[in-house]
C-alpha cells in the first residue's frame, strides 16, 4: 500500500462529481461484457448451439423412416432443414427456452445482491430506474439470442444433414416452397420470442424480490409449469385463453399452408398484457426497496 | 434473512392461489338445485284399428323454474331408450320446461313393437303422451286438452318429431336432428333421379338399422349418431326365444318380413316403399305447419343432408317458419356439437313455446301466430318469420365449417357460418368447372368384391383420422376418375354438385359417383366420405345420366383438383354379382357447383380483448410506475450554504420492519478534512446509518446531506462518494481488476478520473489481481473493495470496518493511507467498534449506542473531557463504555 496524492477529481457546476451524468451510467456494453463472461450464460448458449447436432445424430441413429406415411411434425423433422429447425423449436419452446429466458431475466439482478455487488452500483450512483432498465434490455437481448440461435443452429444443422427442401406440412403433408417459408420462419422466431416475454418479466420481477437467483429463475420455471397443467384442464374453457403459456404453440399456425394468425394475435395479446404490468410491478418494487442484501 | 418484501411477495402469492382456486371453484361448482325425473308408465291404445294395448316407460322431469311451462316431449334415437335422453330432459327443464321422455314402443322397458314410426302406431302413442301432458297441473295449456308443447330428438326421434306435428295439430314447434324425410330414398338411394324403386341398397346402414332394432336388447345410447359404438353394449338377460323371435326381434312382422325381402334381393319393392313411406314425413307434404328447426349432419351417409333439404322445403311450403342447420357431424361420427345443438334446440322453443304467439292471444302481426295451438296449427307468412328470426338473433341457415386448430389444445374448432335464407341444395349461385378425362373402362368384380370404401357405417368415427381425413379407397380398374384444371382461386362448394355423365355398356350398371378434393399430395380427400349411388342402363352408345353428387360443404383451395370419380362398387350398398364392364364418358366436361356467398363466419378478427387488454395492462402499468415515484427528501432544495460541508445529518431515524428503531434522532456534521470514526458497540445503528448515507435504504425520518444535497437513491451527489460497507462486492467470475474497470465504467465517468493505478497501489494484490476473485482471500477482497471505495478519489470517503481481516502491517498502512487521504480536504468516515483504531486513526469521532447519539467531538475533546469529570483515564475505550452507560 502506498499513499494517494492526486488530487480530488472536484465537482462540476452543479456539485456533482465532474464527468459524472445519470443518463451515462451502466452502457449496455459494460453490462453485457459483465454477464457474458458468466459460466452460466456461456454454457447455455453452449447447450442451444449443441442440442440441434444432438438432434441430428439422434435422427441419424434411430430406426429408418417409417416410410414417410406419418405426417407428425416429429416424423417429418428429417424432411429438410426447414422442417428440422421447426421441429427443433417446437420440441425446445416449451421447456429449455423458457428455463434459458428465465435464467438469463431472473438471475441478473438477484444474482448482484447475492454477490452484494448490487449496493456499490446503487451508490455509483446508478439511478434506480436506469440500473432495471440497463439490465433489463441486456436480459431480454441475452434471451432474444438464445431464442434465436436454437432455430438458426437447427436450420443450418438439418440443412446440412438434411438438405434444403421445402417444408412439408404436418397433418395434411402438403409442401410449401421454402422461399415461402422463410420470411413466415421469421415471424416464427419473432413470435417465440413474444411468447416468452411472460417468463422473462416474472422472473425479472421476482428477481428484483428475491436475493437468490435460483429463486427467481425457479419461480418463473414454475409458473410455466402450472400454467401449462391449468390448461389441459378442459373444462376451464376459455379461461385456458387467458393462461399466460396457453398460446405458445400457435406459431404452428404460421406454417399451415392457410396460415391463420388469429392464434398469434391473442398469444401477442396476452403475452405483452402480463409483461407490461409484471415489469411495471418489478419497477415500482425496486424503486422504494431498501436494499440490505 | 427475511425481509418485508419477501413476507409481501409470499402474501401476493398466497392471494394469487386463493384467487386462481376461487375461479376454478365458481367456474366448476354445481348450479342450480337438481331436477328430479317421475317414473311413470303410460298405458296408450294404437294400433289401425286403436286396439292394441301398449304401455310406455317413461320419465316426466317438471320443469325448475316451477309453475306452468311449455312442455317438450324429447324423443331418443333408434336402439336407445328414456335413458339416452335423460341428460337433455334435465338440462331442458333446468331451462323451464315441463319435459317427457319416454321409451318408444319396442324399446327399453316399453312393450309393444317396433312400427318405424308409424301414423298407425308411435304416432298414436305420442298423441296420447300429448293428451297426459295436457292433464298435467306443471304444463301450460293452450286451450282445453291442449298444451303449448314441442317435440325434440335425434334420428328416429326426430322422424317420430315430424311425423307427429303432422297428425297431430297441438304440436306447437318441432327440432328434429338428423333424420330422414323419405325413408325409403333413404335405403333405396338413387342420385339419378329416379326414386327408390330404381335405387341402390344401402345394405350396412340398412343390416345395423333393422339388426339393432331386431335384437330388442339395444343398449342405450341407440343408433343416434353413435353407429356400432353404441351397439356393442352387454346384452339383456338371455331368453329363450322362438325363430320368429330371433329373426324379428321387436319388430313389428310386418316390417319384418318387408326387409327379409328387400335386404335378400337387394331391390326395393313397392310394398316395401308404401311401408317405408308410411314413416316418412314425404308421406305428409302438406302437413307439417309450424315452426321447425332441422338440424342434419354433414357427415351422414344414412341421413344425408338431401333429407332435410327435402323437409325443410316440405315445410316452407306451407309457410311456416323452417330454419336448417348443418352440424359437423352426423351418423357417421365427427363432432355432433351436443352443446351447440342443445342451445340452438332450447332457443328454438323458447322463441316458439316460450315467447310465442300464444302468449298473445290477439296475434296478430307482430310476431308469427304460426301453431298458435288453437287446434289448426296453420302457419304464417314468411316475413313474419323473418321479424321473429331477426329478433331472436338466429340464422335461417346455419353451417359448421372447420375454424382451424385451438392452439392451445391442438384439436380442431368449429365456426359457424350463417345466412339470413335457407337457400337449398342448388345453392343460390352455381358456378361451372370443366372436367376433362378420357372414356374409362372400369369392372364390376364378380360378387362385387373388393369394394371401393368410402365409408364403413358405424365405424366412421374410428376410421377417421382427426384431420379430416376420410379413409376412401377406390380399386384400381373399378373407378374411373375425370379431373379439372388446378382452380384458380379457392371454390367454396354448398350444396350438391351435379355432373352428367354417359355408361357404354349393355344391361343394368349400379355406380357411385363421388367428388374428390385432389391437392396433389399422396391422398385425395372425399368430403365428409360420401358417395353418390345410381343406377342406369347402359348401352351401346352410352346412356347419358345427370349424377346429383352428395351435398357437402367444402372449400376447395385454389390449386387443388376437383376430381369426379365414378366406382362400379362401395362396400356400404349392395351391388349386382354378375361380373360386367362399362365405359364410363362425360356426356358434358361441365360440373356444376353450387354455393351459398351469403353464409358468413361470424368474424372471427381478434377478440376485444386482444388490443383492449394490452391498452389496459399499459394503463395500469403507467399507473403502477407513476404512482410510486421515489419519494422526494423533505426539502429538495439544495442548500448552498452547506455545498462544502462533506455531510450533515438531521434528525435520522430508521425503524426496523418490526417498529424497533435502528436509528433514533440521529443528527451531527463532518466538515471537510476530517477522518471521522463512528463509533458504537454492534447493533448501534452504524451499518444502517451508513446506508442510508449511500441511498440504499430510505429514512423513515430526517435527511442527510453531502454537500448540500439531500440524499435520496440514485442522487447523483452520491459520485462524490466513495463506500465499503458490510463487506465487499464483486462479480466472483471476473478478475480483480477487470472488475475494478467494469465498477468505473458502470459509473458513466472519464476513464481517466479513475486513477485506477493508485487505487490497485493501495490494495496491493500484485499478480493476483488478474486472477478471478473467487480465488480470493478475505483480506484480499477487502483491499480490493477499499480499492474500488477509493476509485475517482471521491471527495467523502466511507469505510465500514475497513480493517477487518487485514493484518497487523496492512493495518498500520491503511492508517496512513486514511490520514493521507483526508489531508488533501477529503473527508474520510470510518466506522468501527475496535476503539483503538479509531483513536489512532481519527481527528473526530460519533458514538452512537442504540441508535442514538452519544457524544460527537474531536477525539482529543473527548478524552480530555472524559479525564477531566471522572479521571479514570485517556484511553477511549475506558470514555466510550462510560458514554454508553456500561462500567468494566
Amino acid at each position: 500500500m502506498s499513499v494517494p496524492v492526486s488530487p480530488a477529481a472536484g465537482e462540476d457546476a452543479l456539485g456533482y462529481a465532474r464527468g459524472y451524468a445519470p443518463g451515462r451510467t451502466l452502457p449496455l456494453r459494460v453490462e453485457i461484457v459483465r454477464q457474458f463472461r458468466r459460466r452460466r450464460t456461456l454454457a447455455m448458449f453452449a447447450l442451444l448451439l449443441a442440442l440441434p447436432w444432438v438432434l441430428v445424430v439422434a435422427f441419424q441413429f434411430g430406426p429408418g423412416s417409417n416410410g414417410g406415411n406419418s405426417l407428425r411434425l416429429s416424423d417429418l423433422a428429417t424432411a429438410g432443414g426447414l422442417n428440422f429447425a421447426a421441429f427443433a423449436l417446437s420440441v425446445s419452446a416449451s421447456f429449455l427456452l423458457v428455463v434459458a429466458v428465465a435464467l438469463f431475466c431472473g438471475d441478473t439482478v438477484a444474482s448482484e445482491a447475492s454477490w452484494s455487488s448490487l449496493r456499490y452500483l446503487l451508490a455509483a450512483p446508478i439511478p434506480r430506474d436506469r440500473l432495471l432498465r440497463q439490465k433489463l434490455i441486456v436480459a431480454l437481448g441475452y434471451s432474444a439470442a438464445a431464442v434465436t440461435v436454437l432455430p438458426l443452429m437447427a436450420l443450418l444443422a438439418g440443412t446440412l444433414a438434411f438438405g434444403w427442401h421445402d417444408i412439408r406440412v404436418p397433418g395434411t403433408g402438403e409442401i410449401i416452397a421454402a422461399t415461402d417459408v422463410l420470411p413466415k420462419f421469421a415471424l416464427v422466431i419473432g413470435y417465440a420470442l413474444v411468447s416468452q416475454l411472460v417468463v422473462a418479466s416474472l422472473a425479472f420481477l421476482l428477481s428484483v424480490s428475491t436475493d437468490s437467483p435460483l429463486g427467481a429463475v425457479g419461480g418463473a420455471v414454475g409458473l410455466v409449469i402450472v400454467s401449462s397443467i391449468l390448461q389441459a384442464v378442459e373444462a376451464l374453457g376459455s379461461f385456458r385463453e387467458f393462461l399466460p403459456t396457453f398460446w405458445n404453440t400457435a406459431w404452428l399456425d404460421a406454417l399451415s399452408p392457410q396460415p391463420d394468425y388469429s392464434g398469434m394475435i391473442k398469444g401477442v395479446s396476452v403475452s405483452v398484457t402480463y409483461s407490461v404490468i409484471l415489469i411495471a410491478f418489478a419497477f415500482r418494487r425496486f424503486r422504494r426497496k431498501d436494499v440490505v442484501s | 434473512m427475511t425481509f418485508p418484501g419477501g413476507r409481501r411477495a409470499l402474501t401476493a402469492v398466497v392471494a394469487l392461489v386463493l384467487v386462481v382456486v376461487g375461479c376454478l371453484a365458481w367456474a366448476l361448482w354445481p348450479s342450480g338445485k337438481p331436477v328430479r325425473g317421475q317414473d311413470t308408465a303410460i298405458s296408450v291404445v294404437d294400433g289401425p284399428a286403436d286396439d292394441q294395448r301398449v304401455t310406455l316407460d317413461a320419465t316426466f322431469f317438471p320443469p325448475a323454474t316451477g309453475g306452468k311451462a311449455p312442455a317438450v316431449l324429447l324423443a331418443h334415437g333408434f336402439g336407445g331408450s328414456k335413458q339416452s335422453v335423460r341428460d337433455l330432459a334435465v338440462r331442458l327443464a333446468g331451462r323451464g320446461y315441463a319435459v317427457l321422455t319416454w321409451s318408444a314402443r319396442g324399446f327399453g322397458r316399453s312393450t309393444g313393437e317396433i312400427a318405424l314410426n308409424s301414423p298407425d302406431y308411435e304416432v298414436k302413442d305420442v298423441r296420447q303422451l300429448v293428451d297426459w301432458l295436457a292433464k298435467r297441473p306443471e304444463v301450460r295449456l293452450d286451450g282445453a286438452g291442449d298444451p303449448r308443447v314441442g317435440i325434440a330428438g335425434g334420428s328416429y326421434g326426430g322422424a317420430i318429431a315430424l311425423m307427429t306435428a303432422a297428425y297431430d295439430s297441438r304440436i306447437d314447434a318441432i327440432a328434429p336432428e338428423i333424420t330422414w324425410n323419405d325413408l325409403a330414398d333413404a335405403l333405396f338411394p338413387d342420385a339419378g333421379g329416379n326414386g327408390p324403386i330404381n335405387g341402390v341398397f344401402k345394405k350396412m346402414w340398412a343390416g345395423i338399422f333393422f339388426s339393432s332394432g331386431g335384437s330388442g336388447l339395444a343398449p342405450d345410447g341407440g343408433l343416434d349418431a353413435q353407429g356400432l359404438a353404441g351397439l356393442s353394449g352387454p346384452s339383456g338377460p338371455a331368453q329363450a326365444l322362438t325363430p320368429q323371435q330371433v329373426q324379428c326381434g321387436r319388430f313389428l312382422p310386418a316390417i319384418c318380413d318387408m326387409y327379409q325381402t328387400v335386404a335378400s334381393t337387394g331391390r326395393a319393392t313397392p310394398e316395401a316403399i308404401n311401408l317405408l313411406r308410411r314413416s316418412s314425413p314425404s308421406s305428409v307434404p302438406d302437413k307439417i305447419r309450424i315452426p321447425t328447426l332441422l338440424i342434419q349432419g354433414q357427415r351422414d351417409s344414412l341421413f344425408p343432408l338431401g333429407h332435410a333439404d327435402a323437409n325443410a322445403r316440405q315445410i316452407a311450403a306451407t309457410g311456416a317458419p323452417v330454419e336448417v342447420a348443418w352440424i359437423n357431424g352426423g351418423h357417421d361420427g365427427g363432432d355432433n356439437e351436443p352443446d351447440w345443438v342443445f342451445d340452438r334446440t332450447a332457443d328454438w322453443f323458447d322463441r316458439w313455446l316460450k315467447n310465442g304467439p300464444g302468449s298473445t292471444a290477439t296475434g296478430t302481426g307482430t310476431s308469427a301466430n304460426a301453431g298458435a295451438g288453437t287446434g289448426t296449427g296453420t302457419g304464417t307468412g314468411t316475413a313474419s318469420t323473418r321479424t321473429a328470426g331477426a329478433a331472436a338473433g338466429a340464422a335461417a341457415f346455419t353451417v359448421s365449417r372447420d375454424g382451424g386448430r385451438d392452439p392451445g389444445t391442438r384439436q380442431t374448432v368449429l365456426v359457424h357460418a350463417t345466412a339470413n335464407g335457407y337457400p337449398g341444395l342448388s345453392g343460390t349461385t352455381r358456378t361451372t368447372v370443366r372436367l376433362s378425362g378420357p372414356e374409362q373402362q372400369i369392372a364390376n368384380p364378380p360378387g362385387g368384391s373388393p369394394a371401393s370404401i368410402s365409408s364403413v357405417p358405424g365405424f366412421g368415427s374410428l376410421l377417421r383420422s382427426g384431420g379430416g381425413l376420410g379413409v376412401s379407397l377406390d380399386i384400381p380398374g373399378q373407378a374411373a376418375a375425370f379431373e379439372s384444371a388446378p382452380l384458380t382461386a379457392p371454390a367454396h362448394v354448398t350444396g350438391s354438385p351435379t355432373v352428367q355423365v354417359k355408361v357404354y355398356g349393355t344391361g343394368e350398371a349400379t355406380l357411385f359417383a363421388k367428388l374428390y378434393d385432389s391437392s396433389g399430395g399422396p391422398v385425395a380427400v372425399l368430403p365428409s366420405s360420401l358417395v353418390a349411388p345410381f343406377r342406369v342402363t347402359a348401352t351401346e352408345e352410352g346412356t347419358p345420366v345427370t349424377v346429383t353428387l352428395p351435398a357437402i360443404d367444402r372449400t376447395f383451395d385454389a390449386g387443388h383438383r376437383m376430381r369426379v370419380v365414378i366406382s362400379a362398387t362401395d362396400l356400404g350398398f349392395s351391388t349386382p354379382a354378375t361380373p360386367a364392364v362399362y365405359r364410363i364418358g362425360l356426356a358434358s366436361p361441365e360440373l356444376t357447383v353450387p354455393a351459398d356467398p351469403a353464409l358468413v363466419t361470424p368474424a372471427t378478427g381478434p377478440a376485444w380483448w386482444t388490443w383492449a387488454l394490452p391498452l389496459a395492462a399499459t394503463l395500469a402499468a403507467a399507473v403502477l410506475v407513476l404512482t410510486r415515484r421515489a419519494r422526494p427528501a423533505r426539502s429538495t432544495a439544495d442548500r448552498p450554504d452547506l455545498a462544502d460541508v462533506p455531510l450533515v445529518i438531521t434528525g435520522l431515524g430508521k425503524r426496523y420492519s418490526n417498529g424497533e428503531k435502528a436509528v433514533d434522532d440521529l443528527s451531527f456534521r463532518v466538515e471537510r478534512g476530517q477522518v471521522l470514526g463512528l463509533l458504537g458497540p454492534n447493533g448501534a445503528g452504524k451499518t444502517t446509518t451508513m446506508r442510508m448515507l449511500m441511498g440504499l435504504i430510505l429514512p423513515d425520518e430526517g435527511e442527510i446531506r453531502i454537500f448540500g444535497h439531500p440524499v435520496v437513491p440514485g442522487a447523483p451527489v452520491l459520485s462524490r462518494l466513495g463506500s465499503f460497507v458490510e463487506g465487499p462486492g464483486f462479480l466472483p467470475h471476473l478478475s480483480g481488476r477487470a472488475n475494478l474497470e467494469l465498477y468505473w465504467q458502470a459509473t458513466g465517468r472519464p476513464a481517466e478520473d479513475a486513477h485506477l493505478e493508485e487505487a490497485l497501489e493501495i490494495a496491493g494484490l500484485g499478480a493476483a489481481l488478474e486472477r478471478a476473485v473467487r480465488t480470493y482471500s478475505q483480506g484480499m477482497r477487502q483491499r480490493l473493495a477499499i480499492a474500488q471505495a477509493m476509485l475517482g478519489l471521491p471527495d467523502l470517503l466511507v469505510l465500514d470496518e475497513p480493517t477487518n481481516g487485514l493484518d497487523p502491517p496492512q493495518i498500520a498502512e491503511m492508517r496512513k493511507v486514511l490520514k493521507a487521504y483526508a489531508q488533501g480536504g477529503r473527508t474520510v468516515i470510518v466506522s468501527s467498534h475496535l476503539l483503538g483504531e479509531v483513536e489512532q486513526t481519527c481527528s473526530h469521532v460519533v458514538v452512537m449506542h442504540r441508535g442514538r447519539l452519544v457524544s460527537e467531538g474531536p477525539v482529543d475533546g473527548l478524552l480530555g473531557a472524559s479525564a477531566s469529570s471522572n479521571g479514570s483515564g485517556h484511553r477511549l475505550e475506558d470514555v466510550f463504555l462510560d458514554l454508553i452507560g456500561e462500567s468494566r
